[in-house]
Protein backbone atom coordinates (compact mmCIF):
# COMPACT_ATOMS: atom_id res chain seq x y z
CA UNK A 1 0.00 0.00 0.00
CA UNK A 2 1.64 2.91 -0.98
CA UNK A 3 1.40 6.76 1.03
CA UNK A 4 -1.09 8.19 -0.83
CA UNK A 5 -3.99 5.31 -0.35
CA UNK A 6 -2.90 5.34 3.21
CA UNK A 7 -3.51 9.13 3.55
CA UNK A 8 -7.27 8.66 1.98
CA UNK A 9 -7.85 5.73 4.29
CA UNK A 10 -6.82 7.48 7.37
CA UNK A 11 -8.67 10.59 6.81
CA UNK A 12 -11.80 8.19 5.15
CA UNK A 13 -11.93 6.61 8.49
CA UNK A 14 -11.46 10.17 10.72
CA UNK A 15 -14.46 11.71 8.65
CA UNK A 16 -16.39 8.79 9.38
CA UNK A 17 -15.52 8.66 13.34
CA UNK A 18 -16.40 12.16 13.46
CA UNK A 19 -19.73 11.98 11.19
CA UNK A 20 -21.04 9.12 13.47
CA UNK A 21 -19.99 11.11 16.92
CA UNK A 22 -21.73 14.35 15.48
CA UNK A 23 -24.49 12.23 14.22
CA UNK A 24 -25.62 10.76 17.35
CA UNK A 25 -25.28 14.07 18.67
CA UNK A 26 -27.60 15.68 16.56
CA UNK A 27 -30.12 12.91 16.40
CA UNK A 28 -29.91 12.93 20.71
CA UNK A 29 -30.49 16.38 20.51
CA UNK A 30 -33.08 16.04 17.44
CA UNK A 31 -34.81 13.81 19.45
CA UNK A 32 -35.09 15.51 22.83
CA UNK A 33 -36.27 19.01 20.47
CA UNK A 34 -38.74 17.11 18.56
CA UNK A 35 -40.52 15.29 21.83
CA UNK A 36 -40.42 18.31 23.97
CA UNK A 37 -40.70 21.85 21.93
CA UNK A 38 -44.67 21.17 21.08
CA UNK A 39 -45.07 21.28 25.14
CA UNK A 40 -43.44 24.37 25.68
CA UNK A 41 -45.92 27.35 26.31
CA UNK A 42 -46.25 30.51 28.79
CA UNK A 43 -48.51 28.34 30.49
CA UNK A 44 -45.97 25.47 31.26
CA UNK A 45 -43.41 27.53 31.74
CA UNK A 46 -44.99 29.40 34.68
CA UNK A 47 -47.18 27.28 36.07
CA UNK A 48 -46.83 24.64 39.62
CA UNK A 49 -46.19 21.58 38.58
CA UNK A 50 -49.34 18.99 39.23
CA UNK A 51 -48.91 15.97 41.34
CA UNK A 52 -51.76 13.94 40.45
CA UNK A 53 -53.28 16.46 37.64
CA UNK A 54 -52.89 16.95 33.92
CA UNK A 55 -51.67 20.10 32.48
CA UNK A 56 -48.55 20.90 35.56
CA UNK A 57 -46.19 23.15 34.50
CA UNK A 58 -42.01 23.72 36.14
CA UNK A 59 -42.61 27.48 36.99
CA UNK A 60 -41.40 27.02 40.40
CA UNK A 61 -38.67 24.58 39.46
CA UNK A 62 -37.22 26.49 36.22
CA UNK A 63 -36.78 29.94 38.99
CA UNK A 64 -34.88 27.12 41.68
CA UNK A 65 -32.40 26.16 38.54
CA UNK A 66 -31.84 29.96 38.00
CA UNK A 67 -31.59 31.01 41.33
CA UNK A 68 -29.62 28.22 42.44
CA UNK A 69 -27.33 28.76 39.57
CA UNK A 70 -26.93 32.32 40.73
CA UNK A 71 -26.16 32.08 43.86
CA UNK A 72 -23.60 29.03 43.13
CA UNK A 73 -21.65 31.53 40.20
CA UNK A 74 -21.54 34.40 43.04
CA UNK A 75 -19.62 31.51 45.66
CA UNK A 76 -17.63 29.79 43.23
CA UNK A 77 -16.47 32.43 40.97
CA UNK A 78 -14.84 34.61 43.04
CA UNK A 79 -12.99 31.65 45.11
CA UNK A 80 -12.05 30.24 41.71
CA UNK A 81 -10.66 33.55 40.38
CA UNK A 82 -8.61 33.86 43.75
CA UNK A 83 -7.30 30.45 43.59
CA UNK A 84 -6.20 30.72 39.52
CA UNK A 85 -4.68 33.58 40.34
CA UNK A 86 -2.69 32.25 42.46
CA UNK A 87 -1.79 29.27 40.79
CA UNK A 88 -1.09 30.96 38.05
CA UNK A 89 0.85 33.82 38.94
CA UNK A 90 2.21 33.47 42.46
CA UNK A 91 2.12 29.76 43.25
CA UNK A 92 6.09 28.46 43.35
CA UNK A 93 7.00 25.47 41.86
CA UNK A 94 7.41 22.85 44.56
CA UNK A 95 5.17 19.69 45.48
CA UNK A 96 2.85 22.33 47.76
CA UNK A 97 1.70 23.32 44.41
CA UNK A 98 2.19 20.34 42.36
CA UNK A 99 -0.15 18.87 45.36
CA UNK A 100 -2.79 21.48 45.14
CA UNK A 101 -2.95 21.04 41.90
CA UNK A 102 -3.54 17.16 41.50
CA UNK A 103 -5.92 17.73 44.31
CA UNK A 104 -7.82 20.29 42.39
CA UNK A 105 -7.77 17.39 39.34
CA UNK A 106 -8.83 14.74 41.62
CA UNK A 107 -11.75 16.88 42.52
CA UNK A 108 -12.68 18.12 39.52
CA UNK A 109 -13.44 14.30 38.50
CA UNK A 110 -15.05 13.57 41.15
CA UNK A 111 -19.21 12.02 40.56
CA UNK A 112 -21.43 14.81 41.49
CA UNK A 113 -23.57 12.41 43.55
CA UNK A 114 -20.56 12.07 46.20
CA UNK A 115 -20.50 15.78 45.54
CA UNK A 116 -24.00 15.71 46.30
CA UNK A 117 -23.72 13.11 49.79
CA UNK A 118 -20.85 15.01 50.71
CA UNK A 119 -23.04 18.11 51.22
CA UNK A 120 -25.71 16.42 52.55
CA UNK A 121 -23.67 15.31 55.63
CA UNK A 122 -21.93 18.53 56.06
CA UNK A 123 -24.62 21.39 55.18
CA UNK A 124 -28.09 19.34 55.46
CA UNK A 125 -27.17 17.06 58.72
CA UNK A 126 -24.11 18.94 60.10
CA UNK A 127 -24.81 22.83 59.57
CA UNK A 128 -28.38 22.06 60.08
CA UNK A 129 -30.23 23.60 56.88
CA UNK A 130 -31.76 20.91 55.50
CA UNK A 131 -32.66 20.08 52.31
CA UNK A 132 -32.13 23.82 51.15
CA UNK A 133 -31.15 26.41 48.43
CA UNK A 134 -28.08 27.11 50.39
CA UNK A 135 -26.87 23.71 50.81
CA UNK A 136 -27.54 22.92 46.98
CA UNK A 137 -25.47 25.87 46.16
CA UNK A 138 -22.46 24.92 48.30
CA UNK A 139 -22.16 21.46 46.58
CA UNK A 140 -22.80 23.13 43.83
CA UNK A 141 -19.76 25.32 44.82
CA UNK A 142 -17.75 22.18 45.91
CA UNK A 143 -18.61 20.29 42.47
CA UNK A 144 -18.24 23.83 40.30
CA UNK A 145 -14.98 24.90 42.11
CA UNK A 146 -12.07 22.49 40.23
CA UNK A 147 -13.17 22.92 37.10
CA UNK A 148 -13.24 26.76 37.35
CA UNK A 149 -10.61 27.28 39.24
CA UNK A 150 -8.75 25.13 36.23
CA UNK A 151 -10.56 27.41 33.68
CA UNK A 152 -8.94 30.46 35.15
CA UNK A 153 -5.30 29.00 35.82
CA UNK A 154 -5.71 27.77 32.09
CA UNK A 155 -6.59 31.07 30.46
CA UNK A 156 -4.05 33.16 32.75
CA UNK A 157 -1.60 30.83 31.67
CA UNK A 158 -1.97 31.56 28.00
CA UNK A 159 -1.37 35.07 28.20
CA UNK A 160 2.22 35.16 27.06
CA UNK A 161 5.18 36.20 29.89
CA UNK A 162 6.09 38.96 27.59
CA UNK A 163 2.93 40.50 28.92
CA UNK A 164 4.69 40.95 32.69
CA UNK A 165 7.22 41.65 31.67
CA UNK A 166 5.88 44.96 29.81
CA UNK A 167 4.10 45.56 33.31
CA UNK A 168 7.00 44.88 35.42
CA UNK A 169 9.50 47.10 33.50
CA UNK A 170 7.30 50.04 33.38
CA UNK A 171 7.51 49.88 37.39
CA UNK A 172 3.72 48.71 38.21
CA UNK A 173 3.93 45.80 40.92
CA UNK A 174 3.01 42.89 40.17
CA UNK A 175 -0.40 42.74 41.49
CA UNK A 176 -1.16 45.87 39.53
CA UNK A 177 0.70 43.77 36.39
CA UNK A 178 -2.32 40.94 36.88
CA UNK A 179 -5.03 43.05 37.66
CA UNK A 180 -4.95 45.41 35.00
CA UNK A 181 -2.66 43.87 32.13
CA UNK A 182 -2.79 39.54 32.57
CA UNK A 183 -6.62 39.25 34.01
CA UNK A 184 -8.26 41.53 31.51
CA UNK A 185 -6.07 40.09 29.10
CA UNK A 186 -7.63 36.80 29.92
CA UNK A 187 -11.04 38.16 30.56
CA UNK A 188 -12.73 36.11 27.01
CA UNK A 189 -11.06 32.90 28.08
CA UNK A 190 -12.30 33.08 31.75
CA UNK A 191 -16.05 34.02 30.63
CA UNK A 192 -16.45 31.47 28.27
CA UNK A 193 -15.30 29.26 30.75
CA UNK A 194 -17.59 30.55 33.56
CA UNK A 195 -20.27 30.58 31.69
CA UNK A 196 -20.21 26.70 30.67
CA UNK A 197 -19.60 26.26 33.87
CA UNK A 198 -22.98 27.52 34.21
CA UNK A 199 -24.06 25.52 31.46
CA UNK A 200 -22.71 22.20 33.66
CA UNK A 201 -24.64 23.22 37.01
CA UNK A 202 -27.52 24.77 35.48
CA UNK A 203 -28.21 21.08 34.23
CA UNK A 204 -26.93 18.87 37.32
CA UNK A 205 -28.97 16.89 38.93
CA UNK A 206 -27.06 14.28 41.31
CA UNK A 207 -25.23 16.59 43.20
CA UNK A 208 -28.45 18.57 44.37
CA UNK A 209 -30.90 15.67 44.79
CA UNK A 210 -30.21 14.78 48.91
CA UNK A 211 -29.16 18.75 49.27
CA UNK A 212 -31.41 21.13 47.59
CA UNK A 213 -34.23 18.52 47.97
CA UNK A 214 -36.72 17.14 45.47
CA UNK A 215 -39.90 19.22 46.28
CA UNK A 216 -41.06 22.48 44.95
CA UNK A 217 -43.20 23.99 48.17
CA UNK A 218 -45.51 26.75 46.80
CA UNK A 219 -43.98 29.80 46.03
CA UNK A 220 -45.59 33.43 46.74
CA UNK A 221 -43.81 35.54 43.73
CA UNK A 222 -45.20 38.59 45.30
CA UNK A 223 -43.24 38.37 48.22
CA UNK A 224 -39.49 38.79 47.98
CA UNK A 225 -38.31 38.97 51.43
CA UNK A 226 -35.83 36.16 51.33
CA UNK A 227 -37.11 35.51 55.24
CA UNK A 228 -40.35 34.94 54.47
CA UNK A 229 -40.64 31.14 54.14
CA UNK A 230 -42.90 31.32 51.13
CA UNK A 231 -40.45 33.87 49.16
CA UNK A 232 -38.87 32.73 46.14
CA UNK A 233 -35.50 34.41 47.24
CA UNK A 234 -35.48 32.33 50.95
CA UNK A 235 -32.54 30.74 50.53
CA UNK A 236 -33.40 28.12 53.31
CA UNK A 237 -36.19 26.44 51.90
CA UNK A 238 -36.29 23.38 49.79
CA UNK A 239 -35.96 23.81 45.81
CA UNK A 240 -36.43 20.94 43.24
CA UNK A 241 -34.82 22.38 40.69
CA UNK A 242 -35.28 21.73 36.39
CA UNK A 243 -33.29 18.66 36.44
CA UNK A 244 -34.31 16.96 39.79
CA UNK A 245 -37.70 17.43 38.58
CA UNK A 246 -36.94 15.50 35.20
CA UNK A 247 -34.88 12.77 37.20
CA UNK A 248 -38.00 12.59 39.74
CA UNK A 249 -40.87 12.55 37.03
CA UNK A 250 -39.27 9.69 35.08
CA UNK A 251 -38.42 8.03 38.56
CA UNK A 252 -41.94 8.36 40.32
CA UNK A 253 -43.98 10.44 38.12
CA UNK A 254 -47.69 9.63 38.59
CA UNK A 255 -49.28 12.66 36.84
CA UNK A 256 -50.86 11.38 34.09
CA UNK A 257 -49.25 13.40 31.18
CA UNK A 258 -45.81 12.32 33.23
CA UNK A 259 -43.86 11.83 30.08
CA UNK A 260 -44.98 15.46 28.02
CA UNK A 261 -43.94 17.31 31.36
CA UNK A 262 -40.76 14.88 31.42
CA UNK A 263 -40.32 16.00 27.53
CA UNK A 264 -41.00 19.74 27.32
CA UNK A 265 -38.87 20.21 31.03
CA UNK A 266 -35.91 18.77 28.74
CA UNK A 267 -36.03 20.31 26.28
CA UNK A 268 -36.31 23.36 28.12
CA UNK A 269 -33.36 22.30 29.79
CA UNK A 270 -31.30 22.38 26.55
CA UNK A 271 -32.63 25.14 25.20
CA UNK A 272 -31.08 27.09 28.36
CA UNK A 273 -27.98 25.34 28.24
CA UNK A 274 -27.31 25.61 24.29
CA UNK A 275 -27.97 29.50 24.71
CA UNK A 276 -25.48 29.43 27.63
CA UNK A 277 -23.16 27.93 25.26
CA UNK A 278 -24.07 30.48 21.96
CA UNK A 279 -23.61 33.59 24.67
CA UNK A 280 -20.62 32.20 25.97
CA UNK A 281 -19.25 32.00 22.36
CA UNK A 282 -20.86 35.06 21.42
CA UNK A 283 -18.74 37.16 24.34
CA UNK A 284 -16.20 35.40 24.02
CA UNK A 285 -15.81 36.91 20.59
CA UNK A 286 -16.70 40.03 21.35
CA UNK A 287 -14.50 40.69 23.89
CA UNK A 288 -11.97 39.27 21.89
CA UNK A 289 -12.53 41.67 18.98
CA UNK A 290 -12.79 44.93 21.21
CA UNK A 291 -9.68 43.88 22.87
CA UNK A 292 -7.98 43.62 19.78
CA UNK A 293 -9.13 46.09 17.35
CA UNK A 294 -11.67 48.59 16.98
CA UNK B 1 43.30 37.03 33.43
CA UNK B 2 44.44 39.14 30.15
CA UNK B 3 40.38 39.67 29.51
CA UNK B 4 39.93 40.72 32.81
CA UNK B 5 42.58 43.15 33.24
CA UNK B 6 41.59 45.08 30.01
CA UNK B 7 37.91 45.51 30.68
CA UNK B 8 38.95 46.99 34.44
CA UNK B 9 41.67 49.22 32.73
CA UNK B 10 39.06 50.73 30.33
CA UNK B 11 36.19 51.00 33.63
CA UNK B 12 39.17 53.56 35.04
CA UNK B 13 39.72 55.28 31.82
CA UNK B 14 36.64 56.21 31.86
CA UNK B 15 36.34 57.17 35.33
CA UNK B 16 39.58 58.79 34.83
CA UNK B 17 38.61 61.11 32.03
CA UNK B 18 35.69 62.14 34.29
CA UNK B 19 32.97 61.17 31.94
CA UNK B 20 28.94 61.98 33.23
CA UNK B 21 28.38 57.80 34.09
CA UNK B 22 24.25 57.19 34.22
CA UNK B 23 25.38 53.45 35.88
CA UNK B 24 27.83 51.33 36.31
CA UNK B 25 28.27 47.96 37.78
CA UNK B 26 30.62 46.06 40.02
CA UNK B 27 31.66 42.44 39.64
CA UNK B 28 27.95 41.33 38.59
CA UNK B 29 27.74 37.57 38.61
CA UNK B 30 24.14 35.69 38.16
CA UNK B 31 23.03 32.23 38.40
CA UNK B 32 20.79 30.32 37.19
CA UNK B 33 20.08 27.76 39.20
CA UNK B 34 24.16 25.83 39.31
CA UNK B 35 24.67 27.53 36.17
CA UNK B 36 26.77 30.79 36.40
CA UNK B 37 25.38 33.32 33.31
CA UNK B 38 27.60 36.30 34.59
CA UNK B 39 31.02 35.45 35.81
CA UNK B 40 31.87 39.11 36.89
CA UNK B 41 30.98 41.94 35.00
CA UNK B 42 32.40 45.35 35.87
CA UNK B 43 31.08 47.99 33.34
CA UNK B 44 30.09 52.15 33.28
CA UNK B 45 27.94 53.22 30.80
CA UNK B 46 28.66 56.99 30.19
CA UNK B 47 25.59 59.66 30.55
CA UNK B 48 23.81 60.42 26.60
CA UNK B 49 25.80 57.82 25.12
CA UNK B 50 24.56 54.52 23.44
CA UNK B 51 26.22 51.39 24.25
CA UNK B 52 25.83 47.89 22.61
CA UNK B 53 25.95 44.70 24.41
CA UNK B 54 27.67 42.27 21.50
CA UNK B 55 28.82 38.73 21.41
CA UNK B 56 27.69 35.41 20.53
CA UNK B 57 24.09 33.53 21.01
CA UNK B 58 24.36 32.99 24.81
CA UNK B 59 27.20 35.00 25.95
CA UNK B 60 25.48 36.52 28.96
CA UNK B 61 24.69 39.43 26.95
CA UNK B 62 20.83 39.77 27.74
CA UNK B 63 21.10 38.06 31.21
CA UNK B 64 23.74 41.08 32.06
CA UNK B 65 21.03 43.80 30.61
CA UNK B 66 18.03 42.54 32.22
CA UNK B 67 20.06 42.57 35.82
CA UNK B 68 20.28 46.45 35.15
CA UNK B 69 16.73 46.82 36.09
CA UNK B 70 16.05 43.74 38.54
CA UNK B 71 14.10 41.51 35.70
CA UNK B 72 16.17 38.50 36.62
CA UNK B 73 14.43 38.82 39.64
CA UNK B 74 11.16 37.87 38.30
CA UNK B 75 12.96 34.29 37.22
CA UNK B 76 12.90 31.94 39.55
CA UNK B 77 16.22 30.21 41.13
CA UNK B 78 18.14 33.43 39.98
CA UNK B 79 20.52 34.97 41.65
CA UNK B 80 22.28 38.51 41.03
CA UNK B 81 25.72 39.15 43.53
CA UNK B 82 27.73 42.20 42.78
CA UNK B 83 26.86 46.00 42.86
CA UNK B 84 24.99 48.20 40.52
CA UNK B 85 25.44 51.97 41.19
CA UNK B 86 22.67 54.31 39.99
CA UNK B 87 22.82 57.87 41.17
CA UNK B 88 25.41 56.69 43.72
CA UNK B 89 22.88 54.31 45.35
CA UNK B 90 23.48 50.18 44.69
CA UNK B 91 20.32 48.76 43.04
CA UNK B 92 21.20 45.91 43.54
CA UNK B 93 20.48 46.00 47.38
CA UNK B 94 17.32 43.70 48.50
CA UNK B 95 15.73 46.97 50.27
CA UNK B 96 15.63 48.98 47.20
CA UNK B 97 12.07 49.46 45.91
CA UNK B 98 12.67 48.19 42.52
CA UNK B 99 8.77 49.34 41.42
CA UNK B 100 10.23 52.75 41.81
CA UNK B 101 13.50 51.88 39.96
CA UNK B 102 12.20 50.51 37.29
CA UNK B 103 10.26 53.87 36.49
CA UNK B 104 13.85 55.41 36.31
CA UNK B 105 15.22 52.54 34.40
CA UNK B 106 13.24 52.00 31.20
CA UNK B 107 13.29 48.26 28.77
CA UNK B 108 12.45 47.56 25.93
CA UNK B 109 12.32 43.84 24.78
CA UNK B 110 12.87 41.83 21.51
CA UNK B 111 9.56 40.96 20.81
CA UNK B 112 6.88 43.95 20.91
CA UNK B 113 4.82 43.16 23.46
CA UNK B 114 1.96 46.04 24.00
CA UNK B 115 -0.81 45.44 26.43
CA UNK B 116 -4.22 44.47 24.82
CA UNK B 117 -5.46 48.15 24.78
CA UNK B 118 -5.67 51.20 22.63
CA UNK B 119 -2.89 52.69 21.23
CA UNK B 120 -3.23 55.81 23.66
CA UNK B 121 -3.97 53.11 27.06
CA UNK B 122 -0.70 51.34 26.06
CA UNK B 123 0.99 54.54 26.95
CA UNK B 124 -1.70 56.37 29.37
CA UNK B 125 -2.47 53.37 31.40
CA UNK B 126 1.02 53.02 33.26
CA UNK B 127 0.91 56.58 34.24
CA UNK B 128 -2.14 57.25 35.09
CA UNK B 129 -1.01 53.95 37.23
CA UNK B 130 1.74 55.80 38.86
CA UNK B 131 -0.59 58.96 39.59
CA UNK B 132 -1.04 61.28 36.52
CA UNK B 133 -4.75 61.86 36.36
CA UNK B 134 -4.67 65.41 34.56
CA UNK B 135 -5.94 64.33 31.05
CA UNK B 136 -4.46 67.23 29.54
CA UNK B 137 -0.87 65.79 30.51
CA UNK B 138 -1.72 63.16 29.76
CA UNK B 139 -2.43 63.37 26.05
CA UNK B 140 0.36 65.66 25.40
CA UNK B 141 2.91 62.83 26.83
CA UNK B 142 0.94 60.06 24.62
CA UNK B 143 1.55 63.07 21.90
CA UNK B 144 5.14 64.07 22.53
CA UNK B 145 6.41 60.59 23.05
CA UNK B 146 4.76 58.75 20.37
CA UNK B 147 6.26 61.80 18.29
CA UNK B 148 9.87 60.73 19.87
CA UNK B 149 9.32 57.25 18.84
CA UNK B 150 8.21 58.39 15.24
CA UNK B 151 4.96 56.87 15.24
CA UNK B 152 2.75 60.01 15.91
CA UNK B 153 2.02 60.27 12.51
CA UNK B 154 0.98 57.45 11.36
CA UNK B 155 -1.40 56.67 14.39
CA UNK B 156 -2.88 59.91 15.67
CA UNK B 157 -6.36 59.18 13.67
CA UNK B 158 -6.59 56.08 15.61
CA UNK B 159 -5.25 56.78 18.90
CA UNK B 160 -8.61 53.93 20.32
CA UNK B 161 -7.95 51.53 18.09
CA UNK B 162 -6.28 48.73 19.75
CA UNK B 163 -2.44 48.65 19.98
CA UNK B 164 -2.56 44.80 18.62
CA UNK B 165 -3.91 45.93 15.16
CA UNK B 166 -0.39 47.68 14.31
CA UNK B 167 2.23 45.78 12.49
CA UNK B 168 5.34 44.50 14.61
CA UNK B 169 7.67 47.44 13.56
CA UNK B 170 4.68 50.14 15.04
CA UNK B 171 4.12 47.75 17.75
CA UNK B 172 8.06 48.12 18.59
CA UNK B 173 8.26 51.84 18.12
CA UNK B 174 4.66 51.83 20.67
CA UNK B 175 6.59 49.97 23.14
CA UNK B 176 9.37 52.22 22.85
CA UNK B 177 7.03 55.24 23.35
CA UNK B 178 5.41 53.49 26.10
CA UNK B 179 8.95 53.15 27.72
CA UNK B 180 9.90 56.86 27.24
CA UNK B 181 6.75 58.09 28.35
CA UNK B 182 7.56 57.64 31.95
CA UNK B 183 10.70 59.63 31.27
CA UNK B 184 13.38 57.33 32.21
CA UNK B 185 16.47 58.23 32.92
CA UNK B 186 18.52 54.82 31.24
CA UNK B 187 16.42 52.87 28.92
CA UNK B 188 17.10 49.38 28.01
CA UNK B 189 16.54 47.47 24.94
CA UNK B 190 17.26 44.38 24.37
CA UNK B 191 17.49 43.25 20.74
CA UNK B 192 14.76 45.76 20.03
CA UNK B 193 15.13 44.89 15.94
CA UNK B 194 15.82 41.64 16.01
CA UNK B 195 12.05 40.79 15.01
CA UNK B 196 11.45 44.03 12.53
CA UNK B 197 12.23 44.15 8.98
CA UNK B 198 15.02 46.22 7.60
CA UNK B 199 12.97 49.48 7.06
CA UNK B 200 11.08 49.16 10.49
CA UNK B 201 14.60 48.63 11.78
CA UNK B 202 16.45 51.79 10.20
CA UNK B 203 12.97 53.83 12.00
CA UNK B 204 13.88 52.16 15.39
CA UNK B 205 17.71 53.28 14.94
CA UNK B 206 16.96 57.06 13.89
CA UNK B 207 14.68 56.86 16.68
CA UNK B 208 17.39 55.73 19.21
CA UNK B 209 19.99 58.18 18.12
CA UNK B 210 17.39 60.84 18.39
CA UNK B 211 17.00 59.69 21.93
CA UNK B 212 20.23 59.79 23.47
CA UNK B 213 19.92 63.84 23.80
CA UNK B 214 17.35 63.23 26.21
CA UNK B 215 18.25 59.49 27.48
CA UNK B 216 21.27 56.74 28.16
CA UNK B 217 20.80 53.87 26.22
CA UNK B 218 21.81 50.78 26.82
CA UNK B 219 21.28 48.30 23.57
CA UNK B 220 21.78 44.75 23.44
CA UNK B 221 22.45 43.58 19.51
CA UNK B 222 23.24 40.32 17.44
CA UNK B 223 24.15 42.91 14.37
CA UNK B 224 27.22 44.06 14.40
CA UNK B 225 26.32 46.53 11.61
CA UNK B 226 23.74 48.20 13.88
CA UNK B 227 26.45 48.43 17.15
CA UNK B 228 28.56 49.88 14.57
CA UNK B 229 25.62 52.32 13.58
CA UNK B 230 24.20 53.53 16.55
CA UNK B 231 26.01 53.10 19.13
CA UNK B 232 29.16 54.99 21.17
CA UNK B 233 30.56 52.80 23.21
CA UNK B 234 30.63 48.50 22.58
CA UNK B 235 31.19 46.01 25.17
CA UNK B 236 32.09 42.37 23.54
CA UNK B 237 30.52 39.38 25.72
CA UNK B 238 32.16 35.68 25.41
CA UNK B 239 30.81 32.98 27.91
CA UNK B 240 29.52 34.90 30.53
CA UNK B 241 32.52 37.74 30.85
CA UNK B 242 33.32 41.21 29.23
CA UNK B 243 36.15 40.54 26.96
CA UNK B 244 36.21 43.69 25.63
CA UNK B 245 35.02 47.11 26.18
CA UNK B 246 35.64 50.31 24.64
CA UNK B 247 34.70 52.94 22.10
CA UNK B 248 32.62 51.32 19.38
CA UNK B 249 34.63 52.63 16.39
CA UNK B 250 38.09 51.09 18.24
CA UNK B 251 36.24 47.96 18.73
CA UNK B 252 35.23 47.65 15.22
CA UNK B 253 38.43 48.46 13.50
CA UNK B 254 41.39 48.39 16.01
CA UNK B 255 40.55 46.03 18.90
CA UNK B 256 43.15 44.39 21.32
CA UNK B 257 41.72 41.61 22.18
CA UNK B 258 41.92 38.75 18.83
CA UNK B 259 38.44 37.27 19.87
CA UNK B 260 36.47 40.62 19.71
CA UNK B 261 38.87 41.17 16.26
CA UNK B 262 37.59 37.52 15.48
CA UNK B 263 33.78 38.02 16.08
CA UNK B 264 33.41 41.56 14.93
CA UNK B 265 35.28 39.89 11.60
CA UNK B 266 32.92 37.09 11.45
CA UNK B 267 35.42 34.48 12.06
CA UNK B 268 33.01 32.68 14.83
CA UNK B 269 30.08 33.70 16.78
Amino acid sequence: MNAKKADKIATGTLYAIAGVIVLILFSLLAFILVRGVPHISWNFLTNRSQTFKTGGGIGPQLFNSFYLLILTMLFSVPISLGAGIYLSEYAKKNWVTDLVRTAIEVLSSLPSIVVGLFGFLIFVIQMGWGFSIISGALALTLFNLPLLTRTVEDSLRAIPATQREAGLALGLSRWETVTKIVVPAALPGILTGVILAAGRVFGEAAALIYTAGQSAPALNFADWNPMHIASPLNPFRPAETLAVHIWKINGEGIMPDAAAVSAGASAVLIITVLLFNLLARYLGRVIYKKSTSA
Amino acid sequence: MVENQVQDSHIIQLDKKEKKLALYTEDIHVYYGQNEAIKGVSLAFEKNKITSLIGPSGCGKSTYLRSLNRMNDEIANTKITGKIFYRDIDINAPEIDVYEMRKNIGMVFQRPNPFSKSIYENIAFPLKRHGLKDKAKLDEIVETSLKQAALWDQVKDDLHKSALALSGGQQQRLCIARAIAMEPDILLLDEPASALDPISTSKVEETLINLKEKYTIIIVTHNMQQAARISDYTAFFYMGNVIEYDQTRKIFTRPKIQQTEDYVSGHFG
